[in-house]
């Protein structure tokens, strides 16, 4: 009896230290060090890796103020491509959009870049009422039209489509990606704006990158 | 009563109950409700803010109970206020909708999410989308 007495107290402590010692493994795996990748088509040059970037651009935003990369300069942001009549999916993606605003509100590293495709019913004026009833500024989310073929020709850039077609829902086939975009104009990331699990898991690519810019900086 | 009897009496007890706990109201509206509202009104009925208007919890569903059969067939156009915030986005119309269709979304939309603005009779929506299809309205 004294012998079973004696070896309980010694098992458990057993199973304990192996508790300890697995809770603690796996904390130190969960603590994820990978980089995002550089997405997109690349190739070789002079020794050097060329990647995808996001070419030049000019847009006006909801304050009619001229939107060109140089207003990117240091920043991530995310990118999508809407339209506000749109029937089918651009309200869950602009949901989402708010969704990564709200989450990043005080990170002055982070701004958000949504690109009207419907550039003909979305004017400035309308874009910025729906900024504004949004409750949204232009010094974090810029709402840009421009020119028909521009916004579509960037949207591939951004992994996306957007063509007009007077037979889709609302007069547009679009597709709903929100694209995450690093400081050297590269994606670094993307979801779909539609699923609310699949933006769970882009903020979390979000938070990597402004990560990574910290350890850039320091 | 012979005890077998008793017994068969309990067991289809237990089975209507069974059946009654997995019942889901308004289920047809639930499907239609995703198929042709949701994108816009979303999932969970909390619209897109200042520019979609809430379901849930919205008061426009109970204190204008005649208005929504003719704005789920013809869209609208004009401002509506809804829990004291004004929305002037213009909403498409779904003609392709059948009345009993109509009546099953408005009646989950009147149960879902907490709501409880009770339920409309399928007649009493056709009435209504008999006299608004004279009106007209949306865009």
């Amino acid at each position: 009896m004294n012998y079973f007495l004696f070896k309980e107290p010694i098992k458990s402590g057993a199973v304990f230290s192996i508790f300890i010692v697995a809770l603690f493994c796996l904390s130190a795996c969960n603590e994820d060090t990978t980089t995002l990748p550089i997405l997109g088509h690349s190739y070789e040059e002079d020794g050097k890796t060329i990647h995808h970037t996001i070419p030049d651009f000019s847009f006006v935003n909801q304050d009619s103020a001229e939107i060109t990369n140089q207003n990117f300069v240091g920043k991530a942001y995310v990118a999508d491509h809407f339209f506000i009549s749109c029937p089918t999916i651009c309200p869950k993606l602009t949901k989402s959009m708010l969704r990564i605003h709200d989450t990043f509100k005080s990170e002055d590293r982070l701004l958000l870049l949504s690109h009207s495709i419907d550039t003909k019913y979305d004017t400035i004026p309308r874009l910025k009422k729906y900024a504004d009833n949004l409750g949204v500024t232009s010094d974090k989310w810029h709402f840009v039209t421009g020119d028909k073929e521009e916004i579509h020709e960037i949207a591939e850039d951004y992994f996306n489509i957007a063509i007009e077609d007077a037979d889709a829902p609302g007069g547009f086939n679009h597709s709903g990606r929100l694209v995450l975009v690093d400081k050297n104009r590269n994606l670094r990331a993307f979801c779909d704006g539609t699923d609310e699990e699949s933006v769970t898991a882009f903020l979390k690519d979000i938070k990597k990158l402004l990560k990574e810019m910290e350890n850039e900086q320091s | 009563m012979s005890s077998p009897k008793y017994a068969v009496i309990c067991l289809l007890g237990l089975l209507l109950w069974s059946y009654a706990c997995q019942y889901k109201p308004y289920s047809h509206g639930e499907i239609m409700y995703q198929n042709f509202c949701a994108s816009c009104h979303m999932d969970d009925g909390s619209g897109l803010t200042g520019n979609i208007p809430p379901l849930a919890g919205a008061d426009f569903l109970k204190a204008y109970p005649e208005k929504l059969p003719c704005i789920i067939r013809y869209g609208i156009a004009d401002t509506i206020v809804v829990n004291g915030v004004s929305y002037n986005t213009p909403m498409a119309g779904v003609p392709q909708l059948t009345d009993a269709e109509i009546t099953n979304i408005i009646n989950y939309m009147n149960q879902a999410w907490g709501n409880d603005f009770g339920f409309v009779n399928p007649l009493e929506v056709q009435r209504i989308l008999k006299e608004c299809r004279t009106v007209g309205g949306g865009r």
